[in-house]
């Protein structure tokens, strides 16, 4: 392989990966977690804008620490203390 | 003349404001009590690491522990180390030979100020760009290897000790302005080193479009045998995951005093194929493509000695149980060409320090 061949790959890979994102910009019914949608909930909203921004989200999250979580996260990725007010409420009803 | 009131009225008078004064702090100190965070948490992840790279391979135990621990309405104590072993051949033959290294990442004490600024003491994660912040987790980031332009910006070690003031400038439901300052004194030592620095890196994230892009600056103040002090790096970033689509951009650009390059990261993960656990979907294809060039040759500054591209291929799989198994392909092309075989095993584990009621 040399670097032409690179950049042909690099070229290809990029475009499929959005050619997959924008063709599949619609989730299937039967498709089971769905991706991020802009909800009215303000909770839910702050959540899905920033918690999954850096990582996956955890699969559970003991409601005993979620207050850790989100401070933690607030002073990690300088979010606003409204979201962090927001997030927290909406894990912790 | 107005006749004093005595000591006693005085106290009698005051007493039920006194009480209701004590039961409205009572109740707002309870209920800062209840609202702040207080039980501390353990966290982080544990991985085996193996890297095969023309024909050697070595492998990594890793270990590397989160501790995050409030302490009253204001203040969080956070931590995290990293404990790894190295195990090689000599030659690549015969038997594996280890060695262990351990380091304490961070360390650091955060005071949340007021609504937008939080002001760090300690040792912290070097806030340039975004890779060390935020993709140095082993549990996070989607290539086992960090990028070529890592070092730019984060010399020595990747943390800092010293001050860091942190703030949200201004949120709406449409932007978030943020900005990181820091100053680092320099510790020669093993274990705690860090360089005589200081920097910014200013943030803005647009939520509505989950667009982030931002710009870092560094300037490295104490000199090395071979480099005189004062030189800068500056840095651009760019982050964007689409509301519709599971896609994950990600992209740096550095440039330092002796060598600058970028990498751009494409991650998609196939929830869309079957719901995020059926066997497709747990899948994530990966693609980076790094590049770097050499401005002068300044060896052990930790970038590749001469212009260096690197496309890397992988294949993540997310099992359950915040198990994930990544795999990747690099092809490097530089003075020498070679390949890099990649597979790792990571687990991430998150409880609360310890048991009982809030
Ligand atoms: C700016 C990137 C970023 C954003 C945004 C972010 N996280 Fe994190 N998160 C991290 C990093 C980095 C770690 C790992 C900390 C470490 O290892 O130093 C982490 C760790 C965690 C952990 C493990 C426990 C801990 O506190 O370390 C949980 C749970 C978590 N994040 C949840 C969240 C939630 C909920 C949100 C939304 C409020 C969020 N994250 C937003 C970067 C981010």
């Amino acid at each position: 392989m040399n670097i032409d061949s690179l950049h042909c790959i690099g070229a290809i890979s990029l475009l499929l990966t959005a050619s997959i994102s924008l063709t599949a910009q619609t989730p299937s019914p039967a498709s089971g977690k769905k991706p991020a949608t802009i909800h009215n909930n303000p909770g839910e909203r702050a959540f899905k804008a920033n918690c999954s921004r850096c990582h996956y989200a955890p699969e559970s999250l003991s409601p005993r620490i979620t207050g850790t979580v989100v401070r933690h996260m607030r002073v990690r990725a300088n979010l606003s203390a409204e979201d962090e007010r927001l997030i927290l409420h909406y894990l912790n009803p | 003349m107005p006749k004093r009131p005595s000591i006693r009225y005085r106290l009698s008078f005051s007493k039920p404001r006194c009480l209701a004064l004590a039961a409205v702090l009572l109740t707002s100190l309870v209920a800062q009590a209840q609202s702040a965070p207080r039980v501390p948490l353990i966290s982080g992840g544990i991985g085996m690491f193996s890297s095969t790279y023309e024909g050697s391979t070595f492998m990594q135990p890793v270990i590397a522990p989160v501790l995050a621990a409030p302490l009253g309405p204001h203040l969080l104590i956070e931590s995290r180390a990293d404990l790894r072993g190295l195990l090689q051949q000599n030659n690549n033959i015969g038997p594996f030979h280890g060695s262990f290294t351990a380091s304490l990442e961070y360390l650091q004490a955060d005071y949340i100020a007021n609504r937008h600024l939080t002001i760090t003491a300690g040792r912290f994660l070097t806030p340039f760009g975004t890779y060390n912040e935020r993709l140095t987790p082993i549990w996070i980031r989607n290539l086992q290897d960090a990028p070529l332009i890592f070092a730019i910006g984060t010399r020595t070690s990747g943390s800092s000790n010293g001050v860091m003031v942190r703030s949200n400038l201004y949120a709406t439901r449409k932007i978030s302005i943020d900005n990181t300052a820091f100053f680092s004194a320099k510790v020669s030592d093993g274990q705690f080193q860090s360089a005589r620095a200081f920097g910014d890196r200013l943030t803005i994230y647009l939520p509505s479009k989950r667009l982030e892009m931002g710009g870092s600056f560094e300037r490295f103040l104490q000199a090395t045998p071979s480099e005189k002090p004062h030189r800068n790096s500056a840095g651009l970033h760019l982050w964007w995951s689409p509301w519709r689509s599971p896609l994950q951009v990600r992209a740096e650009f550095a440039h330092g005093p002796h060598a600058a390059g970028y990498w751009i990261e494409t991650a998609y993960p196939l929830t869309q194929l079957g719901g995020a656990n059926s066997l497709l979907g747990r899948l994530e294809p990966v693609f980076r493509m790094q590049q770097t060039f050499r401005i002068t040759p300044q060896p052990g500054d930790g970038l590749p000695s001469a212009d260096t591209q690197q496309a890397d291929f992988g294949f993540d799989y997310h099992l359950p149980h915040e198990v994930r198994l990544n795999t990747s392909y690099s092809r490097t092309f530089s003075s020498t060409n070679g390949n890099i075989w990649d597979i790792s095993l990571t687990y991430r584990f998150l409880f609360p320090a310890w048991k009982g009621a809030r």
